[in-house]
């Protein structure tokens, strides 16, 4: 058993480091395109634990995303938050808006609590235009000036330099990966997978499925709501574009295409479907169709995703 | 000493009364066979002490407490461990990892052994050690009841219910789990439902016998078997 | 206008507004309460049929009655076969699971939405009213052709009804929606069933979605709302329950069509979507607890 652990820690550390030496061998366009990628990663593993762990499906993650957007933007461009403290922000506001959620629509499940979510999410979205006024709707607004600039003692880091966000995307996504990684490997990540494979029997074992649901809930919209505030401040655009349904349907499909259930599927699905699609959209500006068959096809023929069949097929040990 | 009791338990589907006004009580230490035709409320009434069924009226009490409207996983942590007639393991973890997640609830108090060390001590005593990475769905069923077994024993319990466990199993394996349920009774007391009254007379002290969604007879083994009640109610069903 | 005169007025749209809603919803719920499964894709099929709809009465400029008609009849029906298509291709190799059944519906939903906006383009497109003409109240005028749109939806409803009810087909259904293994047992081929009731279903919201473009023209996007609104009757009603539905439906229609002209249709929308996850989540069985027909 203790092997295969090691196995799997150097597989996340190689990783990490593959990421990191990538920023020297990519050319410049790509720099910006990799830390996208990383950032929204985060928000893939934040779905992928309620998702492919705990077997929730929730089709409301874009609010919770979103929490973190706005709560880093908005506090940054009204209330003047330096980046971390409008990023820790972003960050409270999707746990407590987790909690919220999950304290209710945990009530539910299958089913029913795919459309509670996607409802929620709705209202969430459409208060985004409903509030125009503060939140610029859909056109959004662009933060500048302080709220790109990190004051760390003497060293000041601009938040639009290539190189800075590059890292910081890493910083932010090594911090997820390995606290996914940790969680799933825990006691608590063992009941997860337990009540996503017999909720009963978990039940009747002793342990309180509500609370490990809620649990997961909470982590999920944490890690979710720090990929949005992330989004928010490397990229400097906050709109509501970023709540609407194909936010959250996104994740679902990069969970589904990197392995559902994996902690390093999310990284796969989402940079594999950026590059899918910045491939199509030279040709057509309708790249909601590739998204749209990708998903038919993944659930059709591929259902266990890039690293899901891996596993299967050659290597067992893939947390 | 009384380990559970039941006061006026019932539980009622619409105009269908499963369990009707049970008056119930439980030795510490004993064997105790549940026996009755089917639907006679005998699931029922063990789904009550166990929390999977909401009862609709009367009291149960286990050591002092009231856990009439305590939750399932509660019970657990009380000392009550149910194992479901329907085999109910995680099918798609090893055994290993389905015997991890009893110990591991069981783990609170502390451990002087580690985690791997106390699974498979639990799963020696079922005798699934050999097995333990093999994936729960592709154990023949034998096995997979034992399995089931095994997870109600790792719980530790006060009182484990066991709810048709001999059903499918091979004669062999039988003789095998009467071994396993007398070695238990020196930590546990044991409810056993069973259809199979060879197992019923081997290991019960005491059998209850429902119809109905009532205690038809209670006794000592040679009781149950002379009592006219009892030969009516099987015999006519 | 002073206040009853605009109630009046918001309660003509509301009822209109009511009727198309029962039709598409009325399609929701039969594939939910047979096949139990939830189909995203819904709302593409009433945008379909308003597409559809365009380019068939397109096809005879001369006669906007004419071409009204050749689209009432044509759009359904090649709704229908996109729907047999989407079923054989896909749900039925799912097995109607139903959670792969979403994610495969809302990949259906991508997919047809965004076809249409390759091959139509994404400018609303009018269509001509079969009849123009205007009632006349004492407070204001009123567009006939809405109220045709109510005949014409209440006759649909009412022939949906008759075939379920009273013909053999309508029996195969329903017995296939109560109990699917027992109509298995009575050679009632299951599968076949379930593409017949897809296939309805999208006729249904198609058939929504011809009598409204008249008034509301052919866009890429239309099918949201309606999806949307579908949904929240689906559920208020109770899923599995099409007596539900219909009444949830002139209830919803009837509200909406009040707020949205007394309100912000933004702020009605909230409201709407709130109510819906708040009754799922403590009344799942519907506001209106039938038993299942």
């Amino acid at each position: 058993m203790h092997s295969e652990d090691r196995r799997a820690l150097l597989l996340h550390l190689v990783t990490l480091a593959g990421l990191f030496a990538l920023q020297f061998l990519l050319p410049a366009y790509h720099h910006t395109n990799f830390a996208r990628i990383m950032v929204l990663a985060c928000y893939a593993m934040g779905y992928n634990l309620l998702m492919g762990y705990v077997g929730l499906l929730s089709l409301g993650h874009a609010m919770l995303f979103v929490a973190g957007l706005y709560g880093a933007g908005l506090s940054a461009e009204h209330l003047g938050f330096g980046p971390l403290t409008a990023f820790v922000t972003g960050v409270v506001a999707g746990s407590v808006l987790s909690f919220a959620v999950g304290m209710i629509a945990l009530r539910t499940s299958g089913v029913a609590f795919m459309i509670v979510t996607l409802m929620f999410s709705q209202a969430v979205f459409l208060s985004t235009l409903y509030f125009s006024g503060l939140t610029g709707g859909d056109e959004g607004f662009v933060l500048q000036g302080a709220a790109r600039r990190i004051h760390a003692g003497s060293i000041i880091l601009d938040l639009s330099n290539r190189t800075t966000r590059y890292n910081l995307a890493l910083l932010l996504f090594s911090i997820c990966l390995m606290a996914s990684f940790a969680l799933v490997r825990s006691s608590a990540g063992r009941v997860f997978i337990a009540i996503r494979e017999n909720e009963e029997r978990t039940v009747m074992l002793g342990y309180d499925s509500f609370r490990y649901k809620l649990l997961a809930t909470v982590l999920s919209g944490t890690m979710s709501a720090a990929s949005g505030a992330a989004y928010a401040l490397l990229f400097a655009y906050v709109g509501s574009t970023f709540a609407s349904i194909q936010y959250s349907i996104l994740p679902l499909l990069w969970v589904l295409l990197g392995g559902v259930g994996t902690t390093l599927g999310p990284l796969f699905g989402t940079a594999a479907m950026f590059y899918l699609i910045d491939f199509t959209s030279d040709y057509t500006s309708s790249y909601l169709l590739f998204v749209g068959l990708a998903l038919v096809l993944i659930v059709l023929l591929f259902p266990q995703g890039i690293l899901g069949t891996v596993r299967a097929k050659a290597a067992p040990w893939l947390p | 000493m009384t380990l559970l009791t039941t006061r006026g338990l019932s539980r009622h589907f619409g105009g269908l009364k499963a369990v009707d006004c049970v008056d119930f009580t439980l030795e510490r230490g004993e064997i105790r066979a549940i026996i009755g035709p089917n639907g006679a409320g005998k699931t029922t009434l063990v789904g009550m002490i166990c929390g999977r069924v909401v009862p609709s009226a009367g009291r149960i009490a286990f050591e002092d407490h009231d856990i009439t409207h305590l939750s399932a996983w509660r019970r657990v942590a009380l000392g009550i461990a149910y194992t479901f007639q329907i085999t109910s393991v995680f099918a798609n973890l090893s055994c290993f990892d389905n015997v991890a997640l009893a110990v591991q609830r069981h783990a609170t108090n502390g451990l002087h052994r580690s985690l791997a060390d106390e699974v498979m001590q639990q799963l020696d005593r079922v005798g699934l050690r050999h097995r333990a990475d093999v994936i729960a769905a592709t154990l023949p069923y034998g096995h997979q009841r034992l399995l089931e077994l095994a997870l109600g024993l790792a719980l530790q319990p006060k009182l484990l219910i066991l709810d048709e466990p001999t059903q499918g199993l091979s004669d062999a394996e039988i003789a095998g789990f009467c071994g396993l349920v007398r070695a238990v009774t020196s930590e546990a007391t044991v409810l056993l439902i069973e259809h199979n009254m060879p197992v019923v007379m081997e290991l019960a002290h005491r059998i209850t016998v429902m119809e109905n969604g009532r205690i038809l007879a209670e006794g000592l083994p040679d009781e149950i078997r002379a009592d006219r009640d009892v030969q009516r109610a099987y015999l006519g069903a | 206008m002073t206040f009853g005169p605009h109630l009046f007025l918001a309660l003509l749209e509301g009822t209109v507004a009511a009727f198309v809603l029962a039709l598409t919803a009325l399609g929701l719920s039969l594939v939910f309460g047979v096949m139990r499964i939830v189909n995203v894709a819904h709302g593409e099929f009433f945008m379909l049929g308003a597409v559809f709809a365009s380019a068939f009465s397109s096809l005879i400029p001369a006669s906007p009655a004419l071409g009204f008609i050749l689209a009432l009849i044509a759009s359904p029906l090649a709704v229908g076969v996109i729907a047999l298509l989407a079923d054989r291709l896909v749900l039925r190799r799912l097995h109607y699971q139903p959670e792969a059944t979403i994610v495969a519906t809302i990949g259906l939903l991508y997919i047809i939405q965004q076809s249409v906006l390759s091959l139509y383009g994404p400018y609303a497109r009018p269509v001509p009213a079969p009849i123009e003409f205007r009632v006349q109240f004492p407070w204001f005028g009123y567009s006939g052709y809405k109220l045709v749109v109510i005949a014409a939806a209440g006759f649909l409803l009412a022939a949906t009804w008759y075939v379920l009810m009273r013909t053999r087909i309508g029996l195969v259904m329903r017995a296939t929606q109560f109990d699917r293994e027992t109509a298995q047992a009575f050679a009632i081929p299951v599968e076949r069933v379930y593409s017949m009731i897809f296939a309805l279903g999208a006729m249904l919201a198609a058939g929504a979605g011809v009598l409204i473009v008249p008034i509301q023209q052919a866009h890429y996007l239309m099918g949201l709302d309606p999806l949307l609104l579908s949904f929240i009757t689906v559920i208020v009603g109770g899923l599995g329950s099409l007596r539900g539905t219909i009444v949830a439906a002139f209830l919803i229609g009837i509200s909406d069509g009040i707020i949205s002209v007394f309100f912000s249709p933004t702020l009605a929308k909230i409201i709407a979507t709130l109510f819906v996850a708040l009754v799922l989540v403590f009344r799942p069985s519907g506001l209106f607890a039938q038993a299942r027909n």
